[in-house]
Parts: C-alpha cells; sequence; structure tokens
C-alpha cells in the first residue's frame, strides 16, 4: 500500500524517463550505426576513435568543461555561503537567477560589445593605462563567458545546501574550538557536499557540448565535440555521426555519474 | 574582526553581483541609442521602444514566450519532484544511479540532437505540432534540473525527521507535506526557476518542435541574427528584465510576509536533531 | 504542500490571463484584415529572419484580403529538416541555390504554374535559368550576391586587395575574419588557385586544405552572423564575407568597403519556391506576383540591402546604390562566379571534414 502510493505519484516522471530519455536513446543508438544511406555500418565509431580530429576535440571538450566547472565552482562557493547568510537570502538569490532569463545570444553579443577592441573593457584598461588588449578569441574570453552562463547552475545547489545547514552544528564546532577555517573545511564544506556535486553535474555535463560560446566569442579556436555534433546535424545532415558523438556523449556521462556516484550516503542512511 | 571579514564578504558579493549584471546593463543602456546598433552611443531615445510595441508579432511572440515558460515550468517541476521523490526513496544504490545517469541523458546532449529526435518522436505519434509540442518539449527537457536542484535537498534531510514524524503518529501525506515538502522547498523553488531559465533560452528544440503560426522569442533572435540583432530586440529584452526585477521585489515582500509562518517550524526541526 | 498549491495557482492564473491577452492580439488581427469571405485565408511564408519590409507584408494582407503568418528559420538544412519532417504547412519558402536542387531531388517542391505568374518579365535574364533550376520551374529569384572581402580602409588601403590570393601576404597577420562555412571557405581556397567551387576531386579538395592551413597565421577567428558585429567594431581588418552581411556591415561603420574579387567565386541566390507542403496556392501566386512588382521589389531591397534580381526595380533604386560595382558587378565580373550544387551528402561531408581539419589546426 505504502509503496504504491508513492509509485503512483512517480509514474508521470516514470513515463517521460520512457517516453522521452530512453525511446529517443535509442533512436540514437540506432542512427549512431547507419551510414548515410541509412545502413547498417560501425564505420561512424571507426571514424571517431580512428581519427586524431575528433579524438582531439574530445580531449578539447574534457579539458575546457573540467576548467569552467573549476572555475565556476571557486566563483560559487564563496558567493553562495556568503549569500546563505545573508537577511534576506532567497532575494538574493533570486537576483543571482534573474540575469540568465535575459536571451543567451543576447547576452553574447554584449560580451562582444563590453570585450571589443573599442569595447568598454578596453576603454577602461586603457583609462588605467594597461591597455588595450586583444580581449576577443582569446581563451580567457571564452573561459569568462562560459563561467558567467554557468555560474548561477552552481550557485543554486550549493546556496540550497548551506541555506538550512543546522546552525547548531556550526555552533557545537566552534564550542569545542575549532577555527573558523577549520569549522568551514571540516564542518561546513563536507555538508554541503550533496549541493557542490549537484553543482558539478549541472555544470560539467553541459559545458562538454557547448558550442555557440565557443564560436562567438572563441572565434572557434576552441572546438568542443557540440561544434561537430552541430555541423553533422545540420550542415552535412551526417545524422550517423552526429548520433554516434551523442552516444559517446552520453556515455562519457555516464562514467563521470559512475564515477561520483555516492557510496558513504548509502551506508549513512542504512545505519540509522 | 568579525566586522571585517564581513566587508570583505560584502566588496565580494558586490564584485560578483556587478560582474553578472554588466553586460545586462550593456544591453539595456543600448536599448536607449538613437542609432541602430550595439556599439557607438549616438544619442537617447525611446525609438526602437515605440517600434517594438508596434511590432503585434513581436508582442504576440512575447506572450507565447511567458505561457510556454510558465506552463513548462510548474509542470516540469512537478513532475520532476515526484522524480526526485521516487529517486530518493529508491532504496538500492546501483537502481539509483542508473536511474540519475538516465535522469541526466538529456543535459548531456546538444539542444540539435534533442530537437531532431522530438520532431522525429512527434511526427511518428500524429501530434499536432504547435503549442501543445513546445509545451511538451519544454516540459521534458526541464525536468532534469529540477530534480538535480531537489534531490540533494532530499538526501540532506536527517532521516531521523522522518522517523520522528512517523513515531507521532504522521501518515504519508502529512510526512509529505508537512515535513518533506517544506525542507525541499528551496530546491524546488530553484528547480522551477531554473526550468524557466531553461524554457527561456531554448532555441534549437522549440524550432524543431514548433509548427505553424507558433514561435517564441528565441527562436526569433536567432532567425534575426542573419540581419544582425535589432536594437528592438533589446529595447524588448529590458523591458521583461524590468519586469522580472519588480515581480522578484514583489516575492520577496511576500515571502518576507509569510515567513514569519515558518518561523515555528524551523524550531520544531531543531527539536528533532538534537 | 500548501505552497505548492500556492505556486500552480499562481502560474495558472498567469497562463490564463497570458492567453487572454493572445486572444486580444489575434482578434486585434483578424478584424485588421477583415477574413469574411470563406475558405482559406492564410498564406504561411517561410522565410530568414527580418528578411522582407513588414510594411510590404501589410500591404499585401490589404490588398489581397490574404492573412500572412510570417515564420523564420536561420539555415537552409534546418528548414530542410523541417519541411521534409511535414506537420507543417509553409505555402513558400525561402531557400538557397544548392538547397533548391536538393529539395528539387527529395521531391518537396511543387512546379510553378508560369501562366500564373504576371511579373516574370521584370527579372533579370542572367538570374533565370539557373543550374539549380533550369527554366525556373520551381523558384523565382528572390535575392542575390557574391562571396567576397569586407576590408576596413583605416588598416587596408583601397586596391591593396583584388585577388583572393592577396589575402595570404604575410602582413595581414592575425587580421583576417572567415565566415563559419565550409562551402564558402573550401570555395575561397579553390578559387584562390582557379579551381571550381563545386569540385569534386580528392587531390584538389586536399591541396585547397593545405593551402587553408598557411592562411592560417593571418586567421584571427572563424565566426557566423556576428562577423558584422566584429567587423563594425574594427576587430579585424579584412573579413570574408557575403554581399548581405557585408551590406549590412557597412551600414554601420563607413570605414568598411567590399569587393568582389577578380577570378572566380561564389554567385548565390535565394529564391521562393513552393514546397509540397503548400495548402493555399492561390494566396502563394498572389504573393509571387506582388513581390514581382517592381516597386515592391524595390522597396524590399532597401530595407534588407541585398541585391535585387529585378531588373525593373534595379531602376528604382538611388543612383548610388545600383551603380555601385560592389552590389551589382558588371557583367565580366559576374561571368568567372560560379553556383553551388548540391554536392551530394557523401561530397558536403568530405568539404566539411576538410574544413573541421582546418579550424582544428592550431593557431
Amino acid at each position: 500500500m505504502n509503496r504504491n502510493r508513492t509509485f503512483s505519484y512517480t509514474i508521470p516522471y516514470y513515463l517521460w524517463l520512457g517516453l522521452f530519455v530512453i525511446a529517443p536513446v535509442i533512436l540514437l543508438v540506432i542512427q549512431s550505426f547507419g551510414n548515410l544511406s541509412g545502413h547498417f555500418t560501425l564505420n561512424n565509431y571507426a571514424t571517431y576513435f580512428s581519427s586524431g580530429t575528433y579524438l582531439r576535440m574530445t580531449f578539447n571538450s574534457v579539458f575546457f568543461a573540467f576548467i569552467v566547472t573549476g572555475i565556476t565552482l571557486l566563483i560559487s562557493y564563496p558567493m553562495a555561503y556568503i549569500m546563505s547568510r545573508l537577511k534576506h537570502a532567497q532575494f538574493w538569490l533570486l537576483l543571482v537567477i534573474l540575469p540568465t532569463w535575459v536571451n543567451l545570444l543576447l547576452k553574447a553579443y554584449a560580451f562582444i560589445g563590453l570585450f571589443s577592441k573599442t569595447g568598454t573593457v578596453n576603454n577602461f584598461l586603457t583609462l588605467i593605462g594597461v591597455g588595450p588588449h586583444q580581449l576577443m578569441f582569446t581563451n580567457l574570453s571564452f573561459l569568462i563567458v562560459a563561467a558567467y552562463i554557468e555560474i548561477p547552475f552552481m550557485i543554486m545547489p550549493i546556496f540550497n545546501s548551506l541555506i538550512e545547514l543546522d546552525k547548531s552544528y556550526i555552533n557545537a564546532a566552534r564550542d569545542l574550538g575549532a577555527t573558523s577555517w577549520q569549522t568551514l573545511t571540516k564542518v561546513i564544506f563536507p555538508m554541503s557536499m550533496g549541493g557542490v556535486k549537484a553543482g558539478i553535474q549541472a555544470v560539467f555535463i553541459p559545458t562538454l557540448s557547448l558550442f555557440m560560446i565557443t564560436r562567438l566569442i572563441g572565434g572557434n579556436r576552441v572546438i568542443t565535440l557540440g561544434t561537430a555534433i552541430e555541423e553533422h546535424f545540420l550542415v552535412t545532415q551526417n545524422w550517423g555521426m552526429g548520433s554516434t558523438i551523442g552516444v559517446i556523449l552520453i556515455v562519457a556521462m555516464g562514467l563521470t555519474m559512475f564515477l561520483t556516484r555516492d557510496r558513504k550516503k548509502k551506508g549513512a542512511r542504512h545505519g540509522k | 574582526m568579525a566586522n571585517k571579514s564581513k566587508k570583505w564578504s560584502n566588496i565580494y558579493l558586490i564584485f560578483v553581483f556587478i560582474l553578472m549584471y554588466a553586460p545586462i546593463f550593456y544591453l539595456i543602456f543600448y536599448s536607449f541609442n538613437k542609432g541602430d546598433f550595439m556599439a557607438d552611443f549616438s544619442g537617447f531615445s525611446w525609438r526602437h521602444y515605440i517600434d517594438m510595441f508596434a511590432d503585434t508579432r513581436l508582442m504576440q511572440i512575447l506572450v507565447n514566450t511567458f505561457i510556454v515558460a510558465l506552463l513548462s515550468a510548474l509542470i516540469a517541476t512537478l513532475i520532476g519532484l515526484f522524480g526526485a521523490l521516487g529517486i530518493y526513496n529508491t532504496k538500492q544504490n546501483n537502481t539509483k544511479n542508473i536511474l540519475l545517469s538516465l535522469n541526466n541523458i538529456l543535459m548531456v546532449s546538444p539542444d540539435v540532437i534533442i530537437g531532431a529526435s522530438f520532431l522525429i518522436f512527434f511526427t511518428m505519434v500524429g501530434l499536432k505540432l504547435g503549442f501543445g509540442s513546445v509545451v511538451l518539449a519544454h516540459i521534458a527537457f526541464s525536468i532534469p534540473i529540477v530534480v538535480l536542484m531537489v534531490l540533494p535537498k532530499l538526501n540532506e534531510m536527517n532521516p531521523a525527521l522522518v522517523d520522528a514524524a512517523r513515531d507521532l503518529g504522521a501518515n504519508n501525506y502529512q510526512v509529505l507535506s508537512r515535513v518533506i515538502l517544506p525542507y525541499a522547498w528551496p530546491g524546488i523553488l530553484s528547480g522551477f526557476f531554473m526550468a524557466i531559465t531553461y524554457s527561456l533560452d531554448d532555441f534549437a528544440v522549440t524550432f524543431f518542435v514548433t509548427g505553424n503560426g507558433f514561435s517564441t522569442l528565441s527562436v526569433e533572435i536567432y532567425s534575426r541574427a542573419r540581419q544582425g540583432i535589432d536594437l528592438s530586440i533589446n529595447a524588448l529584452s529590458a523591458l521583461m528584465f524590468l519586469l522580472s526585477l519588480i515581480l522578484v521585489i514583489i516575492y520577496y515582500f511576500i515571502s518576507n510576509y509569510s515567513s514569519k509562518g515558518s518561523k515555528k517550524k524551523r524550531g520544531a526541526r531543531m527539536v528533532v536533531h538534537q | 504542500m500548501k505552497k505548492i498549491i500556492w505556486l500552480t495557482g499562481i502560474i495558472l492564473t498567469a497562463v490564463c490571463v497570458l492567453f487572454g491577452i493572445n486572444l486580444a492580439f489575434q482578434h486585434a488581427e483578424d478584424t485588421d484584415t477583415s477574413t469574411k469571405s470563406s475558405g482559406n485565408r492564410t498564406l504561411t511564408i517561410y522565410n530568414w529572419g527580418d528578411y522582407i519590409d513588414p510594411t510590404l507584408l501589410k500591404e499585401f494582407q490589404k490588398e489581397t484580403g490574404y492573412k500572412v503568418d510570417y515564420e523564420t528559420f536561420d539555415s537552409n538544412e534546418a528548414m530542410y529538416t523541417k519541411i521534409k519532417q511535414g506537420g507543417t504547412h509553409y505555402d513558400l519558402a525561402v531557400p538557397s541555390d544548392y538547397m533548391i536542387q536538393k529539395m528539387k531531388s527529395a521531391n518537396l517542391l511543387v512546379p510553378l504554374d508560369h501562366s500564373k505568374l504576371t511579373g516574370l518579365a521584370n527579372y533579370d535574364k542572367q538570374f533565370m535559368n539557373q543550374s539549380f533550376d533550369p527554366n525556373n520551374k520551381y523558384s523565382i529569384p528572390y535575392f542575390w550576391g557574391t562571396l567576397g572581402i569586407v576590408y576596413n580602409d583605416k588598416y587596408v588601403k583601397p586596391g591593396e586587395i583584388t585577388t583572393w590570393h592577396d589575402l595570404w601576404q604575410p602582413k595581414y597577420k592575425k587580421n583576417i575574419m572567415l565566415i563559419d562555412s565550409s562551402r564558402d571557405i573550401m570555395g575561397m581556397a579553390l578559387a584562390s588557385s582557379g579551381q571550381s567551387v563545386n569540385t569534386k576531386s580528392i587531390p584538389e579538395l586536399a591541396a585547397a586544405k593545405g593551402k587553408l592551413d598557411t592562411l592560417m597565421p593571418n586567421v584571427k577567428a572563424i565566426v557566423a552572423d556576428e562577423i558584422k558585429t566584429y567587423m563594425a567594431q574594427d576587430e579585424a581588418a579584412i573579413a570574408v564575407d557575403y554581399s548581405g552581411d557585408a551590406s549590412e556591415m557597412i551600414a554601420e561603420n563607413k570605414h568598411l568597403h567590399y569587393i568582389v574579387p577578380s577570378g572566380g567565386g561564389n554567385l548565390w541566390f535565394d529564391n521562393i519556391v513552393m514546397p509540397k507542403t503548400v495548402t493555399n496556392k492561390r494566396a502563394a501566386y498572389a504573393f509571387l506576383n506582388f513581390m514581382s512588382e517592381p516597386k515592391h521589389a524595390a522597396q524590399n531591397a532597401e530595407y534588407v540591402g541585398y541585391a535585387t534580381p529585378n531588373r525593373q526595380a534595379v531602376n528604382l533604386l538611388p543612383k548610388s546604390v545600383k551603380n555601385d560595382k560592389a552590389w551589382y558587378p558588371p557583367k565580366s565580373t559576374l561571368s568567372q562566379l560560379e553556383v553551388y550544387q548540391d554536392l551530394g551528402p557523401t561530397w558536403v561531408g568530405n568539404y566539411n571534414d576538410y574544413f573541421l581539419e582546418f579550424k582544428m589546426t592550431n593557431r
């Protein structure tokens, strides 16, 4: 009775999993084994693993996703921490979300205006006597904009795990003579691990297939798997190859999930 | 000492907020440009705002965009919330990991893949492309982020909380509505807002699954890019931004008012912990 | 739970209000075009975003009583997928040259009944009867243009660049922007060594890619539509781009100039076609005829800024425009240019693979 009840609530979710996740993935896998005329072939996978271009692209994607996630985490954790200590924390959180509601392409164009040779940032740099610099099409500008886009997705889960963190634990740690640094690293950070992990998933995974920013801001200096998929689906219309890369991305994601899976938590929950 | 660190943390906060809002203010600033482009400010003018309101097609698209965003985010939040509860209640760790991986597939898939496969799926089923298919697609790709926002909150929840409520004679429904949901509320809310973000930002999926007479702002903006960004789009975004800012401030006052009631519950939770 | 119900209620109310606003809009539009008569009164046009003067649409609605649904796409291939997959009913679409060929071979087009077209005589003969659509059986031209070079006279003297090959000069180090399109950039490399932009020869393509690699030190970035913003903001001195984009840039920045290099290159067309999804042929023909009228074509050309294939319309344009060799090049230049052919998926793939490899070359 008890189980049935919970299950009935989750029916829409499982329906969604079946119709919008598993079915498309099956379609994708089937397509990845098709050549241009739709016949069965293993060539797409062979091309992928034998071509230096795709492997380098994969490496690039993982490498940049890694850095972007790192930068985002470094900026977001203190931000989330400070915000969670403020009086009207939820209000500040909404202020973090608000910029994400403005269209991405529009924001990218604003960044072009800010970073260009004659843009606002360079004018400022010239004013303080250190500019102008070439900012556009550098790895730096790409990383800044990518991190900019992802920051809210990182702040939010971390903030959520910090906001209701029991003050009693912190007080207890303090009472036991822990310094604020110790309290942070030994008490607060471990307790917010769930949020950090969710944040990493929400940032790292989508960043793997980022493509628009790589072209718009990076000038195609950085080429990720997202670019290749985009081209195979839209330009060459070689859906087979595009699907192959898609399948590889999904496998890579599964692997990431497997490696960062919760091992401790299970023990903790069942130990109770 | 404490004061000093507070000062630094405030400076950091303000600094990050300035960075986050810089491009937005840049956009808004140029929406008042007399010229036609997002550079070389040549003078103040309301021209682009007048253009925008005169463009009924654009206004209609704007209304459509909001309907899709709100509706899909709401439904995605409800489905995702119960999905997260389902995953949370799954006892087996392996099943749980598989479910989570499945959940994240739509997040790792580039939009074109999602869009193309949804298009094939919808036409196969014979669904009429248009408002319905767009809302359905938006619900579909927003669910994972909701789960991702809600689940950590559930995992953090002290199981003793639920046990205690049970001991006190609460039934399933009461446990859910009095203990679990209030605890997960911040996660639910951020899931909802992130779903709105996903919906407002999506271009590729909407493009593929939309039919005749239905378009959203993103599709319009991307298709116009070949001709350069029109500043009336800036004006529109500025207006949308101000509108959401006002809504946020209203929300702030409401929640400020209603949070007085929830203080008590928080106290109760403390007791359980000790 | 209370909070969730509360949230749901607020959102649903908001959605209802928005629906109401939407209905009001639709109602206002319906009374605008007075759709009294029975039958199908809607014309659905599938075009690039902002690729028509909206006042022309209004005028057409007023003149004929049809209600126009103007829908937009951002790439030929995306449009192709949408039309091929069905579920929509576009009456007219505006693909580019090679895509017309592709759509034709995929049986996605409906032949035009020339007896119903009243304005055919207005079009310039040299833009009719192209290889992608012999005798204009399926399409009539909408706009046309070239692939060329945009330069900024602050950094490059006029006359310094006259051929594609001039781009390889070392003094343009890190100063050239390329458009992110495999056909165009591979085509440029092919044309620079005197080969056809439609070549189906692997050695020629490999040589072209090798030649592009030597251009890489000069390449600053490979971008798409945003190239206009970049050039307008002085980010680079030179860009390889279409004439259409160039006209937008020049409108923004007076220091920019456009040239069509001598010795081969690409001539492109955007033509209007009737896809097989057509439901209102009568309205579609009415629109084709409306747009063929010189007055309307000229107005549209002035709004969009591309070159019109309508000879009578060109005569109506201001002198400064119609005599500009960059936009309306002389016959001698045009005859050297080639229109892209649909090479079939395998060869499109080859072009793309070489281009991708070129993009991955370290800079």
